[in-house]
């Protein structure tokens, strides 16, 4: 496995790179090295060079926009104030909750700006994140145990998870506002007359509650995915050495799904941290439920350029975090994607 | 003899217990698996009633379909109060379709080189894939906008198909790696001993191999786009705006009172295709979600 990076400097060969399964093994591996590699770059360019258009322009040039002005008409002067570059400015403003006053200084933002929602924002979503990813964690653990199971009509339950994933998040939203109407059917079951998107915590548990019914099928299939790769005789040889079910979960299932779950985990954490349709339509924000990404999007027609901080400020914590998870939690998805973590530590 | 009376007695309460407990955790299993079902469908369920139910009885909450009526379906089609859903309805297949065929014309490529071929910075170039397919949509919006703007693209079907290939085409391309690598490709080597010409043997063994997998893809990346909902909302015309759009402003007789029953039979219109193709192509699709994350 480690000699598929091939450390040794690389030799260009003269030739094209015709054969390329015809190459003997061992003897001029870092010639076919070499010859693949110069394959794989005429294969990979198209989608390098597609990736790098849709989505590394747009960052640098958010990069680029977040440190200038935006021009405009001063709503309290009705001066037109020209853009240019701004240093730290709209980064001050989501931060440290700065905006620029008609003065030409800066003064707090006053309670309503939205500049003076961002640390309520951050804190929303990762309430949010951490919440509906725990719930999902658990759930969707559960259900992949049950689905690994044998029974009769298992196929059954493994196809119904699919709908609630199957269905368009914005459907979701708009189902479950129904589903939390304050005539709908939640409240009459429950019998309570609660107006759900009404105010804060109500609105927030019905933005969590439709998350987690919507994205626990994909962690649940994950895990299983991941349980799925378990021999069962291990199980057997635990059961005859007398390892009750917990120290089964514990000593086997857990350890050995952990790769999986990670990368489960993983996925969904940055999924959430961005998360943006069901709290627009489902609560439109109101009620402490703005997240980061609503955010932008309310700024985006008040100035590109302060919203292109803000946008820059929620990649960097997403990225902060996915940072983290592979760093220190061994949430590894290249390894698990190319399949050479037998070979490492 | 009484001994051995005694033992086999025990044995037979040893078994009849373990056939007990087997028994529960049986039944325990069913009980599991019904409250998960219930729990998946139990939400769609609800749309689909109220998609048939009388825009009258909107908040009736019996459990069975009543006042059942094909009304809510016209009402989502019709254009009176501003609802372009039919339209809609072709902008997102539309959009959905050149998605799809180009992420997978640029990806499968890219998948074939990272799946089969060994070359260095391999870590270096999945990691990028990985984590384009990851990058936040808010992100690359702001400065979308501000570009799309400029150059007059505002509720273009450019404007809105370039930035779904972002998060698609790396979704087709670790989906599509994950299937070629567990391609039998000695096959491909076998048809060339057997007197196959290379491109005989990529026509004849590995085309037919490798369909399911494209096809699969092919299914993933239409969902995704057609899900889409943040770029579309914000950089769509009337004139194409996708359902999720559509489904989300949808607007009905009073300005207050949000018409719930067509937007059901909408939404139902939106999910039945998605639903059937996943459930018909279930194994597969999930071999392609999975993908990823185990192997």
């Amino acid at each position: 496995m480690a000699t598929e990076l091939g450390p040794t400097p690389v030799k260009k060969p003269a030739s094209g790179g015709n054969g390329l399964h015809h190459a003997p093994k061992g003897v001029g591996e870092d010639n076919v090295i070499a010859r693949q590699g110069k394959w794989a770059s005429w294969l990979l360019a198209p989608t390098i060079i597609a990736l790098a258009v849709v989505i590394v322009y747009p960052i640098i040039s958010a990069i680029v926009m977040s440190f200038q002005a935006d021009a405009g008409v001063d709503p309290e002067t009705g001066f037109f104030t020209e853009g240019g570059p701004a240093g730290f400015t709209n980064y001050i403003n989501w931060i440290a909750q700065q905006c620029a006053s008609p003065a030409g200084g800066t003064v707090a933002c006053p309670p309503g700006t939205l500049g003076s929602q961002f640390w309520s924002a951050t804190a929303t979503t990762f309430f949010f994140t951490v919440v509906t990813v725990a719930l999902e964690t658990v759930l969707g653990f559960w259900m992949a145990m049950i689905m690994a199971r044998t029974f009769k009509g298992r196929s059954l339950v493994r196809a119904a998870v699919l709908v609630p994933w199957a269905i368009p998040t914005a459907v979701t939203a708009k189902l479950w506002l129904f589903i939390f109407a304050f005539e709908g059917i939640a409240n009459k079951l429950f019998n309570t007359t609660i107006l759900w998107t009404g105010s804060e915590w109500p609105a927030k548990w019905a933005v969590i509650i439709a998350d987690v019914w919507k994205t626990t099928p994909f962690m649940a299939l994950l895990i299983l995915a991941g349980l799925q790769m378990i021999p069962a005789e291990v199980y057997e040889a635990a059961k005859v050495d007398g390892a009750t079910a917990w120290q089964r979960f514990r000593m086997i299932t857990l350890p050995l799904v952990k790769p999986a779950l990670m990368v489960a985990i993983l996925f969904r954490t940055l999924d959430a941290l961005r998360m943006f349709d069901l709290p627009y339509i489902l609560t439109g924000g109101a009620n402490n439920t703005t997240t980061l990404s609503i955010l932008v999007i309310n700024q985006i027609r008040q100035g590109f350029n302060v919203a292109a901080a803000l946008s820059t400020i929620t990649f960097i914590i997403i990225f902060l975090v996915a940072f983290i998870f592979v760093r220190f939690l061994g949430a590894n998805v290249v390894e698990q994607q190319t399949g050479a973590s037998k070979g490492k530590k | 003899m009484t001994a051995a009376t005694e033992l086999r007695a025990q044995q037979d309460r040893g078994r009849k217990v373990a056939q007990n407990r087997e028994k529960w955790a049986q039944g325990r299993t069913y009980i599991s698996a019904l409250v998960i079902l219930i729990w998946c469908l139990a939400p769609a369920y609800w749309m689909v009633v109220t998609a048939f139910r009388d825009v009258g009885f909107t908040y009736d909450t019996s459990i069975l379909p009543s006042h059942v009526t094909l009304d809510n379906f016209k009402t989502a089609f019709d254009t009176s109060f501003g609802n372009r859903f039919g339209q809609a309805l072709l902008n997102s297949v539309f959009i959905g379709v050149v998605v799809t065929v180009v992420s997978l014309l640029i990806g499968v490529f890219a998948a074939y080189a990272l799946a089969r071929l060994n070359f260095r910075f391999k870590f270096l170039v999945l990691g990028f894939i990985l984590g384009a397919s990851m990058f936040p949509g808010v992100a690359l919006i702001t400065p979308l906008f501000q570009l799309f703007t400029n150059i007059g693209w505002m509720g273009t079907y450019q404007a809105l198909i370039i930035p779904n290939i972002s998060f698609v085409l790396p979704l087709t391309v670790y989906t599509m790696t994950s299937f070629f690598r567990e391609m039998p490709w000695e096959l491909e080597e076998s048809a060339r001993v057997d007197g196959c010409t290379q491109g005989q043997a990529f026509r004849k063994v590995i085309m037919p191999l490798a369909a399911p997998a494209i096809f699969t893809t092919a299914i993933l990346a239409f969902i995704s786009s057609w899900n889409e909902f943040l770029i579309a909302s914000q950089l769509s015309s009337d004139a194409t705006q996708p359902v999720t759009v559509a489904i989300a402003s949808f607007a009905g007789a009073q300005p207050n009172q949000i018409p719930y029953t067509a937007i059901m039979a909408a939404g139902t219109i939106v999910t039945i295709p998605l639903v059937i193709l996943v459930l018909v192509f279930q194994r597969k699709i999930v071999a392609g979600l999975t993908a990823g994350a185990v192997k």
